[in-house]
C-alpha cells in the first residue's frame, strides 16, 4: 500500500473512532440518567458489605457469598426481581457503552498505526500525532482500570468527553499531513521520550478524572447527600485509592520522560537542561506531583487538599501540552502547528 | 476485591513522629538561642515546610517561562526592555529575566535541599537501625489480621516452624523466632528506595552545581573548507563557569571539508529540512593523525570530555570588493545569518580598508530568489537553486577607527549615506556609483555553526538521575508487609497451624503470598483431611 493510502486509512479510522465514541458517550450518559441502581454499583456495594461486615445478611434475597461474578449476578437478579425494568435497561446501556468504547479504541489504535506507516516512523512527531496517540492511551488506561475495578465504569462519560474533545481539536486545529521528521527529531531518544510523555499524559488524565469524581463524591458523603450518581459511583475512599495508584504509577514514568528528554537535549543541543518553556513546565508538573505525593503523607493534607494538588498538577501538564506550544517560543519548535 | 485496604501511604509510626507531620501549635520557643535554632530547624525540616517549598519552587519557575531569559535569548530581553520602558526595568530588578540564576530562586531550592538533607539524614539513621532490628513478635491473636489462615496437621510444631522458616527464607523474608512462632517481614526496600531517591536528588543538585562552576560552552561558525582550533580566541561566543580553566582547553582542531543539507522536495511539506551533516577532518591534538568524522544534529563529536555539536547552518555569499583605486580589499565568503525557514539570510559587507572612502553594504542573500510584488525579494526554497544577492550601498565613515569593535553583522550608518541598491546574480559585477569601487558576486559557500561544550557535572547528574529513578520506583512499588506463623500442639498429636498477614502499605497481593507460602508449608506438614476435625477455638468469631 502506498503512503497516501495509509494516510487516508488513518484519517478514516480516527473519524470512525470519533463516531463510535460519540455513541458511547450517549450510552454512558443514558446509563447515568436512567438507572437508579446499576449492577456494577451493586457489585461494588456487595463487595463492600462482604468485606466490612463478615456477618450474615438477614433476609433471603441478598446472598452473603463472596462477591465473585456469580454473586454479583445474584444481587442483580434479586433487584431485578423487585421489578426494576428501568434498571435493567440502564445496565444494558452501560454494557453497550463499554463495548462501543472498546471498539472505538481498536479503531483509534488502527488509526495511529496507519499513521505510523504513512509517515514511516513512530507516529508522534507533531501535535496532531501526540494528541491522537494520547487519546488512545487515555482510552486504554480507562479500559484497563475499569476491568480491574468495575465500579469505575461510571467514569466512562467523564473520560470519553475529554477524549472526543482532544480528537476533535486534533483533526480540526492541529492536523498536519503525514511526513518525515525534522532532522533534530530523528533520534531514538525522541521515540522513548515522547512515548513516555504520551503514556504519562494518558494516565495523568484518567487519574485527574478519578480525582475530580473523588472530590465530588467526598463532598456528597460528607454532607450525607445521596443521589442517583452518588449511589452509582465507587465510594470516595475507593476513588482516592484508585487515583493514588494511577499517580504513583505515572510519577516514575513522568520522571523517566523528563530524564530521557534531558538526554535527548544533550545529544541535540549540547546542554541537558536549557530552561526553555517546555522543560520548565515539565519540571513544574513534576514538582507539583511530588507535592501531591508528599501531601498524602502530611497530616492535614490527605484527601481533599492532596487531590486538589493533583488537579493543579494535571492542569500544568495540559498547559505544557497545549499552552506552551501555542504561546511560547522555545527550543522545542517541534509542535508542528500547521499555521506557524 | 478487598476494600479493607490499609491506608496506602501509611508508614511506620516511628517515621511519622520523626517527620513531625502533626500540625503542631506553634509552641513559643524559650529565650535561648540554642532552643530557637532547634525550633527553627524542626520547622525547616518538617514535612509541611517541604510541601510549601516544593510549591514555591513550582510557582517560582513560572516567570522563567513567561519572560524572555538572558541565558536563552538575550536579544528578546532587550526588545522587551525597550518595549516596556516602565515595567521592564522593574521586572529586571526582580530578576525576572534571569529567573533560574536569580538569588531568590536559588534561595528557594537551597532551602528545599537543606530541608531535604535535614529530613533524610536522620531518617536514614533510623532506617539503618530498623534494618538490623528483628521483625516484631507475633500478635496474640492472628485471626484479627486482615489475612488469616489455619489448618491442622499431624506434624510436630517444630517441623511446621522449620518449614515455615525455610519457605519464608526462600522468599527472602527477614525472620525472627518467638515461642512457637515465626515472625517475618519484607519490603524494607520501600523506605530504602525512598531515602536513596531523596539522597540522589542532593547528588543531582551537586552535579548541576559542578557543571555550572567548571563547565565551558562556546559557539563558532565555520565556512565550508575552513577550520577551527579549540582555543578561546577562535570562538564567536564563549561562556565559562566561575571556576573553569579557560587557558587550557583540549587542543583539538578540525577542518570542515563538506557541509550537506537536504530538504523535502514537493508534497505538502515542501522545503522542510530533512538532513544536515558536516564532514570534518579532526586532529585530537596538534600531533595526532587526522581522522574523518561526520557530525549530524543528534550525533555530536566527542573528544575527551568535550563535545562538538552541529546546531545550525546557513549561507555565506562569496564576493570580491575593490576600492576606488582598483585594489582588492575583500575577497571571500561573508557569513549571512538565516532569517526564515527558506533561508532568506541577512548580512553586512564592510570595506574598512577602501580608499579614498570607506563603504559597506547591507545585504540579503536569497538561495532561491524571487521577487514578490508586495514583499520584494524573497526566497521560496531553502536550497540554493537560483541564488540572488540584494545589496544596499552605504558610503562614508564605518565608525570602526575609534577602537570600539563592532559586530560583523551590524553596520553603523550614522556617518554614512545610502547611495544605491542592486539585485545581483552569481557572476554579476556592480560598479558602485560615485566611483567608490566595485563588488562582484562570485558564488556562495555554506557554513555550519557548532557548539563546543564541556560539562564535568553531566555524568554525575546522569547517574544521580538514574539512581533517583530506581529509588523512586522501589519507594512507590514495593509493599511492606509482615507474616506470622504460629504452630500450637493440640495435645493429641495434632498441631494447629495459624498464619496471619499484615500489609503495612497496600493490601494488594498479600493474600496470594500467604497462600503460596502455605502451599509450601503443607508439603512439609501435610494437612489432615479427616472430616471430624474442627477448627479449634477462635473466641472472637463466635456466631
Ligand atoms: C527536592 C525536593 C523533594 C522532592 C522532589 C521529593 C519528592 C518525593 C517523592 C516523589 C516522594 C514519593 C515517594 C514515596 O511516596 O515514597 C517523596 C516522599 C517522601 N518525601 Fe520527599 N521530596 C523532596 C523533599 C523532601 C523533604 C524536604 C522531605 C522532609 C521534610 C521529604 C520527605 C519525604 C517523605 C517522608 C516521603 C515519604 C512519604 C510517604 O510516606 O509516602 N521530601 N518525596
Amino acid at each position: 500500500m502506498s503512503t497516501q493510502t495509509f494516510a487516508q486509512l488513518s484519517n478514516g479510522f480516527v473519524y470512525g473512532a470519533m463516531g463510535v465514541l460519540a455513541l458511547a458517550m450517549f450510552a454512558f450518559a443514558a446509563e447515568l440518567a436512567f438507572g437508579t441502581r446499576s449492577r456494577v454499583a451493586r457489585t461494588n456495594e456487595a463487595a463492600l458489605v462482604e468485606a466490612r461486615q463478615p456477618v450474615r445478611v438477614g433476609g433471603g434475597d441478598a446472598p452473603a457469598e463472596p462477591a465473585a461474578d456469580g454473586a454479583a449476578d445474584g444481587v442483580a437478579d434479586g433487584a431485578a426481581k423487585g421489578g426494576d425494568e428501568r434498571q435493567r435497561r440502564a445496565d444494558r446501556l452501560g454494557g453497550i457503552a463499554a463495548s462501543l468504547t472498546v471498539l472505538a479504541t481498536l479503531l483509534l489504535f488502527l488509526g495511529v498505526v496507519c499513521r505510523g506507516f504513512a509517515a514511516k516512523r513512530a507516529p508522534w512527531g507533531n501535535m496532531y500525532e501526540f494528541s491522537t496517540t494520547s487519546a488512545l492511551v487515555v482510552l486504554i488506561v480507562f479500559i484497563s482500570v475499569a476491568r480491574r475495578r468495575p465500579a469505575l465504569r461510571y467514569l466512562g462519560v467523564f473520560v470519553v468527553v475529554p477524549v472526543l474533545l482532544t480528537l476533535g481539536l486534533a483533526l480540526s486545529v492541529l492536523y498536519v499531513p503525514a511526513g518525515p521528521l525534522l532532522p533534530a527529531l530523528k533520534s531514538y531518544w525522541l521515540v522513548i521520550h515522547v512515548a513516555a510523555a504520551i503514556v504519562s499524559g494518558g494516565v495523568f488524565t484518567v487519574g485527574g478524572v478519578v480525582t475530580a469524581l473523588y472530590l465530588v463524591q467526598e463532598r456528597w458523603e460528607r454532607k450525607g447527600i445521596v443521589n442517583s450518581m452518588s449511589r452509582r459511583l465507587p465510594t470516595a475512599e475507593q476513588l482516592d485509592q484508585s487515583a493514588y495508584r494511577l499517580f504513583a504509577f505515572v510519577f516514575p514514568l513522568w520522571t523517566f520522560a523528563i530524564v530521557a528528554g534531558a538526554i535527548w537535549a544533550e545529544n541535540a543541543w549540547g546542554t541537558y537542561w536549557s530552561w526553555d518553556p517546555k522543560e520548565t513546565w515539565a519540571l513544574v508538573t513534576w514538582v507539583v506531583f511530588a507535592g501531591y505525593l508528599h501531601a498524602r503523607a502530611t497530616a492535614g493534607w490527605k484527601g481533599r487538599k492532596a487531590s486538589i494538588v493533583a488537579l493543579v498538577g494535571l492542569s500544568c501538564f495540559i498547559f505544557n501540552y497545549f499552552g506552551v506550544n501555542i504561546w511560547f517560543t522555545g527550543l522545542h519548535a517541534y509542535g508542528g502547528l500547521p499555521n506557524k | 476485591m478487598t476494600t479493607a485496604d490499609i491506608e496506602s501511604t501509611d508508614r511506620e509510626p516511628l517515621e511519622a513522629t520523626t517527620l513531625s507531620t502533626q500540625p503542631e501549635p506553634p509552641r513559643l520557643p524559650g529565650l535561648g538561642w540554642a532552643e530557637l535554632a532547634r525550633w527553627a530547624w524542626r520547622q525547616l525540616t518538617s514535612m509541611r515546610t517541604a510541601l510549601f517549598l516544593l510549591f514555591l519552587l513550582a510557582v517560582g519557575a513560572v516567570p522563567g517561562s513567561v519572560f524572555p531569559q538572558r541565558g536563552n535569548n538575550s536579544g528578546d530581553v532587550l526588545t522587551y526592555l525597550s518595549q516596556h520602558p516602565k515595567l521592564g526595568p522593574f521586572l529586571d530588578r526582580l530578576g525576572m529575566f534571569d529567573v533560574f540564576g536569580s538569588a531568590w530562586f536559588a534561595s528557594v531550592y537551597l532551602l528545599l535541599f537543606v530541608s531535604l538533607a535535614g529530613c533524610v539524614i536522620p531518617r536514614s539513621l533510623v532506617h539503618a537501625r530498623a534494618m538490623r532490628a528483628k521483625p516484631p513478635a507475633a500478635p496474640r491473636n492472628l485471626a484479627r489480621l486482615p489475612e488469616h489462615r489455619t489448618y491442622v496437621t499431624e506434624a510436630a510444631p517444630q517441623v511446621v516452624l522449620d518449614a515455615a522458616r525455610a519457605a519464608l527464607r526462600g522468599r527472602r523474608w527477614r525472620l525472627a523466632a518467638g515461642a512457637g512462632t515465626v515472625s517475618a517481614e519484607k519490603g524494607y526496600a520501600r523506605e530504602t528506595g525512598n531515602l536513596v531517591f531523596h539522597l540522589a536528588l542532593i547528588v543531582l543538585l551537586l552535579g548541576v552545581a559542578l557543571g555550572s562552576l567548571f563547565g565551558t560552552k562556546g559557539s563558532v561558525i565555520v565556512v565550508d573548507g575552513a577550520g577551527f582550533a579549540n582555543t578561546l580566541t577562535r570562538f564567536d561566543a564563549f561562556t565559562a563557569g566561575r571556576a573553569a580553566n579557560t587557558d587550557d582547553l583540549p587542543p583539538f582542531s578540525f577542518v570542515m571539508t563538506k557541509f550537506r543539507a537536504t530538504y523535502e522536495r514537493g508534497g505538502p511539506q515542501d522545503g522542510a529540512p530533512r538532513t544536515f551533516e558536516a564532514d570534518l577532518l579532526v586532529r585530537d591534538t596538534p600531533t595526532s593523525p587526522q581522522r574523518h568524522v561526520t557530525i549530524e544534529v543528534n550525533k555530536p563529536l566527542t573528544i575527551g570530555g568535550t563535545k562538538v555539536f552541529l546546531i545550525g547552518h546557513g549561507y555565506a555569499p562569496v564576493v570580491t570588493v575593490k576600492d576606488g583605486q582598483g585594489r582588492v580589499v575583500l575577497n571571500g565568503p561573508v557569513v549571512f545569518l538565516p532569517r526564515d525557514s527558506k533561508f532568506l539570510s541577512q548580512g553586512v559587507i564592510k570595506a574598512p580598508d577602501a580608499r579614498p572612502t570607506q563603504f559597506g553594504f547591507r545585504g540579503l542573500f536569497l538561495p532561491t530568489a524571487q521577487v514578490d510584488p508586495v514583499r520584494g525579494g524573497i526566497s521560496t526554497y531553502p536550497a540554493a537553486d537560483s541564488p540572488g544577492l540584494l545589496l544596499t550601498l552605504f558610503v562614508g565613515d564605518l565608525g570602526e577607527d575609534n577602537g570600539v569593535s563592532q559586530s560583523v553583522y551590524q553596520l553603523d550608518t550614522t556617518k554614512m549615506k545610502q547611495t544605491g541598491a542592486k539585485g545581483m546574480r552569481i557572476g554579476d559585477v556592480w560598479t558602485l556609483p560615485g566611483g567608490v569601487g566595485s563588488i562582484s558576486f562570485d558564488g556562495y559557500k555554506e557554513f555550519a555553526s557548532f557548539s563546543v561544550a564541556h560539562d564535568p557535572g553531566k555524568d554525575p547528574v546522569f547517574i544521580a538521575a538514574m539512581t533517583a529513578l530506581t529509588g523512586l520506583m522501589l519507594s512507590l512499588f514495593v509493599r511492606r508487609r509482615r507474616i506470622w506463623v504460629r504452630a500450637t500442639a493440640a495435645g493429641d498429636g495434632r498441631t494447629l497451624v495459624a498464619v496471619g498477614g499484615l500489609a503495612k502499605t497496600e493490601a494488594g497481593g498479600l493474600g496470594r503470598e500467604v497462600d503460596d507460602m502455605m502451599d509450601e508449608l503443607r508439603v512439609a506438614a501435610p494437612e489432615l483431611q479427616e472430616p471430624e476435625l474442627q477448627e479449634p477455638e477462635l473466641p472472637e468469631e463466635s456466631q
